[in-house]
């Protein structure tokens, strides 16, 4: 497995400080918006959006958590079972501007069950998305971003990983390509 | 550990403590979905489940219909009292014809004990056992034994007493091997006619005596009187049932420490215990209900991943 760093430690802050700033160009003030990350991992790029939206705009940011495991296209279509997470959305989105959060988006097949999760708790009035990384022209489904952090060019065999401080112990993102790829 | 090691749920016996720990923890998460404005989830659009209801039932039927639909699944109902079985057709007849319309799995209820298991090994449909005669009731021991971990945060350790009924009930054996596989200690009160004569080696605890019973424990599950299954009279009278194994509320309030109350239903208010119990901050009874919705769309959601897609 041939490892590639795609963003370090200094990049990967950089980019998610212009992505706080992208989303304030858009929602100035935050104060008819709301962020949701996509389980499992969109929530840890949410968790860092959130402490430095706040920590610019001074005032606190609704976030919340979606699990989107009923929503899924492949139910009985993997082997093995597919085992929940937590969906934590404690407000109202109802007219709410949201941004959905993940951080690869591949195939757009995850995003396209977020939506459909989404609508379960009301109909807000704009649904946007932003992503940490685009593996651009993988898509298998009509669905772009609104936000990306990085675009990147990548075969199907190869897999992209977001590491975490808080996880895995260092900020990096990560791009894993077999050895024998032709 | 992410999927259940059998094919069909015909009853606790057959579980392990990692499917009954994973029945729970997706329960967990669809407890929330019927919590949502919008209660439904797409998971099982593409299944059709039939249930099929040989004897009466009211909060089984509706719980399993309710939990089939907030998983979009198709359902069909059959109850026998408007069937073909009036007509003399057997149960695999019977189940093969509605097999025919292709359907993917089967919620079943049967006076006979082990109908279910014998039905899982004729079908190629997965089976839910409703209920069988008295044998065993599994969703209703997963619903009790969730409630119980719902509210005092786990199941190990705790002491639970079954009162009543013991002889006749689906839920009562169930409810021990549900426990004791999670780690609670369990024990069983009632007349000595109703208590079956060897279930010490089960490994439960027998006590006669209602007020030393409940002092043990710290959840009373409390069973009905099943007339409908007694051929002949295990006590004298139901008034003289109450007033030993009834629970009421002086007893409740003179225990050392509150205990937390349980009923499966459906509830024969006066007999077995008495309303203001019933409808008391320590009764658990509405919740079991809910959490009913919840236990079985993890059964049914966690057999349908195993069904073979054509």
């Amino acid at each position: 497995m041939e490892k590639q760093i795609i963003l370090n430690t200094r990049h990967f802050e950089l980019t998610l400080n212009r992505l706080c700033y992208e989303l304030i160009e858009t929602h100035t003030d935050f104060s008819n918006t709301v962020l949701i990350g996509l389980q499992p991992r969109g929530i840890n790029v949410v968790a860092r959006l959130k402490t430095q939206l706040e920590t610019i705009l001074k005032k606190e940011i609704l976030c919340g958590n979606l699990d989107i495991t009923f929503y899924r296209d492949d139910f009985r279509r993997r082997e093995k079972s597919i085992i929940p997470s937590t969906t934590n959305i404690d407000f109202v989105i109802e007219n709410k501007n949201v941004v959905l959060v993940d951080d690869v988006l591949y195939t757009g097949r995850t995003i396209r069950s977020g939506l459909d999760a989404l609508l379960a708790f009301g109909r807000p009035k704009k649904v946007e998305l932003l992503t940490l990384i685009d593996r651009r022209f993988q898509r298998d489904l009509p669905i772009q971003a609104d936000y990306i952090g990085k675009a990147i060019d990548t075969l199907q065999s190869e897999r992209v990983s977001v590491e975490w401080k808080e996880i895995e112990g260092e900020d990096k993102i990560v791009l894993y390509t077999p050895e024998n790829n032709g | 550990m992410d999927n259940l090691s059998v094919e069909h749920l015909t009853g606790i016996k057959d579980l392990t403590r990692q499917d009954i720990e994973l029945i729970f923890k997706t329960a967990d998460s669809f407890k929330e979905v019927i919590n949502r404005p919008i209660k439904k989830v797409p998971s099982l659009r593409d299944i059709t489940i039939a249930n099929l209801f040989f004897e009466n039932s009211t909060r089984t039927r509706l719980s399993f219909e309710l939990a089939e639909k907030r998983l979009s699944a198709d359902v069909i109902n059959f109850s026998a009292s408007s069937s073909s079985v009036k007509k003399g057709e057997t149960l695999i007849d019977t189940v093969n014809n509605i097999l025919a319309m292709k359907v993917d799995m089967v919620v079943m209820r049967h006076p006979n004990p082990g109908a279910a298991k014998f039905l899982s090994e004729r079908i190629g449909a997965k089976v839910v056992n409703a209920g069988d005669g008295t044998h065993e009731h599994p969703t209703q021991a997963l619903l009790d034994a969730f409630s119980i971990r719902e509210r005092l945060g786990s199941v190990e350790g705790k002491k639970v007493v079954i009162i009543g009924d013991i002889l006749h009930s689906r839920v009562a054996l169930s409810n021990i091997y549900c426990l004791q596989k999670l780690g609670a200690e369990v024990m069983v009160c009632g007349p000595t006619t109703l208590i079956p004569k060897y279930i010490h080696e089960l490994g439960v605890k027998v006590e006669h005596n209602l007020r030393a019973a409940l002092e043990w424990c710290d959840v009373a599950n409390m069973l009905r009187i099943q007339l409908e299954r007694q051929e002949i009279k295990y006590f004298p009278s139901l008034r003289e049932y109450s007033m030993q194994f009834g629970l009421n509320k002086e007893i409740l309030d003179s225990l050392s420490k509150e205990i937390i109350v349980m009923h499966p239903g459906p509830i024969n208010r006066g007999v077995e215990i008495t309303s203001d119990v019933a409808d008391s901050k320590q009764s658990v009874i509405l919740q079991q209900v809910e959490n009913g919705v919840a236990i079985r769309m993890a059964v049914i959601y966690l057999l349908a991943s195993k069904i073979d897609r054509q």
